[in-house]
């Protein structure tokens, strides 16, 4: 192939991408117009708070991260959670979820930008930015676990754009992609995704100041519970698909991503049952945080009723998982699949960030609820990543099923 | 750590170098730096109305700040030059005219602090000496320094009550304060991911606010409530402005930016002794040099019973409470 004709080909590939995505029916059009609506407002409320410092928030001394922290630990867990698709398709040459490996791999771009946004609108001084790059900056590595997160995420980022881009690539041109070039970096991917997520939990298990954290469970717990909320997700989106699209998805699949749920959020909730057993069957001052978050501690207790219903609709969308009474109609397991989701968005959201913070290491305790803004730029970032992942997914669906046409009657 | 320590030894030299330079070379250069901002007005003048960010010469001495490096990489004349503007601008800002030093860690002084337990009264002169003195943002009534009032068995701040607003001293009652313990081995350091915390030759926990980013991480990482952060723009009267500042030291804050007990660098380095033990009117405030025999906390580390703070934790603190 001469230079001329590849470059005319991947400018052929970019405009069809691009007209894909944004061209649909009125339904879709709507769609992308409501998120960019919400994605206005986020605009908007990080204007204000551009304005008027992190002070329109509800953070403060005490409570330094909240909201927009609780959010980027939970997506960074979703973006992991794409190795439970990425693992069988390209090792196990499982054909249902290869089928279907490059939603997990959009979602997973979109968990990304999500995270590393809320931690953009979380600085204080976003201008000075530049000052944690490496090179022009200072690049307090290997020190600093945020420094190392940022890399990681980074780099899984760019994975996680390359492979598919490639793969989709050479099945635009109705060609077999060329397992050698790509395969190598599958494996990477495959331990980045374990990366992102343990050195996530290592952000918050390596600072002795706070016990909650301080907590050698912490990382697999991450794990755990990705496993669990990263599928669950998953397989609502891939019911959307399945419903609204022409791209369908089979039976098997769903199956199979019920099992991977259901022992991921078995072992989610042991490791939970673990933590809480040792801080209530012989509490210590370092209990004092998970009374906060359970029981409320000096009349503060606006975390309570969060982390009841987190806990209770967790071991609810478990059992109705691992039972399975609907026998695997989707009337049963989506609403379980969003009953987990919440759950665990709840209980590894604000209910890890903000106990850990409180009380203080002076022993003061406070409330902490996101403000107006907070809750405004989260919808922002939703609405972004929502935004993404619909206009990646709708190109890469339209050339897979292409691809799989003409294979078909070839 | 033992690189930052090299690194530290090597800015101690280049600083005691600079403390003897005459001042007459930064009136120099405070001509030069004032013609390059009106200079480089041009390029910025096209970007914004004038008035809306200030006038045209505090725009373009921002925009010169802006692109500065961490004050530990710059050089004596980078150092000279954005203490130049900085000047400048609180001129330009708030019409007061601060004097921002840079002098560097003394050689062979390593301070800390000790805190008498027992004599405390709870009187919080030192927490408002600390304020004026590190110009305190009044606005959200930042403190670096906390008192509370312990009851009988306590021995830790964080049991005693911090929120007392009855008379002192309470018969049967003690006081302890808390503040930034300048942990020899400190956590916030280890988590700041871009230096911009970081510890001087003189053992002083320190934050380059310019540099600061504002992501928090090292409040969380602080096992002792020692960080304090910016979440409005501080304000402070002009005519309750500090005047003699340090770069590191007592210098106005932004929005954004994470700020910390100092020992207060600007005093201290010039051999006086921080603004709360010079406030406190029962004398349980001690400072001093820890590498000199003969200063008075080697004395009360020496004759009397001294405790850290969460000692089990290592950040080893330079800060102990002590009882008579
Ligand atoms: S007390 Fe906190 S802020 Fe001060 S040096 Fe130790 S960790 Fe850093
Ligand atoms: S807030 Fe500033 S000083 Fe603290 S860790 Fe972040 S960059 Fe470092």
């Amino acid at each position: 192939m001469t230079q001329k004709s590849s470059v005319r080909q991947l400018f052929g590939f970019m405009t069809d991408v691009a007209r894909w995505s944004l061209s649909g029916g009125i339904g879709y059009q709507l769609f992308l117009c409501l998120l960019v609506v919400f994605m206005m407002l986020g605009v908007f409320a990080y204007l204000v708070q551009w304005k008027l410092g992190l002070t329109v928030t509800h953070m403060s001394d005490i409570v330094s991260w909240g909201f927009y922290i609780a959010n980027f630990t939970f997506l960074v867990g979703v973006a992991a959670a794409a190795v439970m698709l990425i693992l069988p398709s390209y090792i196990f040459k499982d054909e249902h979820f290869h089928h279907v490996v490059i939603i997990g791999e959009v979602v997973a771009v979109g968990a990304l930008i999500m995270s590393m946004t809320f931690v953009f609108v979380d600085l204080g001084r976003p201008l000075q930015g530049w000052h944690i790059l490496p090179i022009i900056g200072l690049f307090n590595w290997p020190s600093s676990l945020l420094t190392w997160d940022i890399l990681v995420l980074n780099v899984y980022l760019v994975l996680n754009l390359s492979i598919p881009a490639y793969i989709l690539y050479c099945h635009y041109n109705q060609r077999e992609p060329d397992p050698r070039k790509y395969r190598p970096f599958v494996f990477i991917s495959i331990f980045w995704a374990f990366g992102i997520h343990l050195i996530t939990a290592f952000l918050y298990e390596g600072l002795p100041a706070r016990p909650f954290w301080n907590n050698p469970l912490m990382g697999p717990r991450f794990l755990a519970s990705a496993f669990a909320a990263g599928p669950a997700l998953i397989t609502v989106l891939l019911a959307i698909i399945h419903n609204a699209t022409t791209f369908k998805i089979p039976k098997q699949t769903f199956n199979k991503l019920r099992l991977i749920i259901v022992i991921s959020a078995i072992i989610n909730l042991i490791m939970l049952f673990s933590e809480v057993f040792k801080e209530f069957y012989f509490p210590t001052h370092h209990s004092l945080s998970a009374e906060y978050l359970y029981f409320g501690l000096d009349g503060h207790n606006s975390l309570v009723p969060w982390i009841w219903t987190a806990v209770s609709i967790n071991i609810v969308g478990t059992l109705l998982l691992a039972f399975n009474p609907g026998k695997n109609r989707p009337m049963v397991l989506l609403p379980a699949c969003v009953l987990l989701f919440i759950g665990i968005w709840i209980e590894k959201g604000i209910g890890l960030i903000v106990p850990g913070l409180v009380p203080s290491p002076l022993g003061e305790v406070v409330s902490y609820a996101p403000s107006w803004v907070e809750i405004s730029i989260a919808l922002g970032v939703l609405a972004l990543g929502m935004f993404v992942v619909t206009i990646l997914l709708k190109p890469a669906l339209i050339i897979e099923q292409r691809f799989e046409t003409n294979n078909e009657t070839v | 750590m033992g690189f930052l320590k090299n690194k530290s030894c090597r800015q101690q030299i280049t600083d005691e170098h600079r403390s003897c330079q005459d001042a007459g070379r930064r009136a120099f250069l405070k001509k030069a730096v004032k013609a390059a901002a009106i200079g480089s007005t041009a390029v910025v003048a096209g970007c914004q109305a004038p008035g809306l960010l200030g006038s045209k010469e505090e725009m373009a001495l921002q925009f010169q700040e802006y692109f500065k490096a961490h004050y530990r990489l710059m050089t004596e004349k980078e150092r000279d030059a954005t203490i130049i503007r900085l000047e400048r601008l609180a001129k330009l800002q708030k019409g007061v005219d601060v004097q921002i030093s840079s002098k560097g860690a003394l050689p062979g002084v390593l301070y800390g602090y000790g805190f008498n337990v027992t004599r405390c009264e709870g009187y919080m002169e030192c927490v408002s000496a600390c304020v004026r003195e590190n110009n305190l943002d009044r606005k959200s009534n930042t403190q670096y320094i906390r008192i509370f009032e312990m009851e009988p068995g306590q021995m830790a701040p964080n049991a005693g009550n911090g929120k007392f607003f009855n008379e002192v001293p309470v018969d049967g009652r003690f006081y302890m304060g808390a503040q930034c313990n300048h942990c020899d081995n400190a956590p916030c350091i280890k988590a700041c991911p871009t230096k911009a915390t970081y510890r001087e030759p003189d053992g002083i926990v320190v934050v380059d606010y310019d540099w600061c980013i504002g992501c928090r991480y090292c409040m969380a990482a602080c096992p002792y409530y020692g960080r304090r952060f910016n979440w409005n723009e501080p304000v402070v009267p002009a005519n309750e402005i500090t005047r003699k500042q340090h770069y590191l030291g007592n210098r106005q804050r932004r929005r954004g930016q994470m700020e910390k007990c100092t020992f207060c660098v600007q005093r201290t380095r010039e051999g006086r002794l921080p603004a709360c033990a010079e406030a406190c009117p029962t004398g349980a405030r001690i400072f001093g040099n820890l590498l000199d025999p003969n200063s008075e906390i080697r004395f009360v580390l020496e004759n009397k019973k001294v405790f850290r703070w969460k000692e089990e934790l290592g950040t080893d603190p330079k800060f102990w409470y002590f009882i008579d």
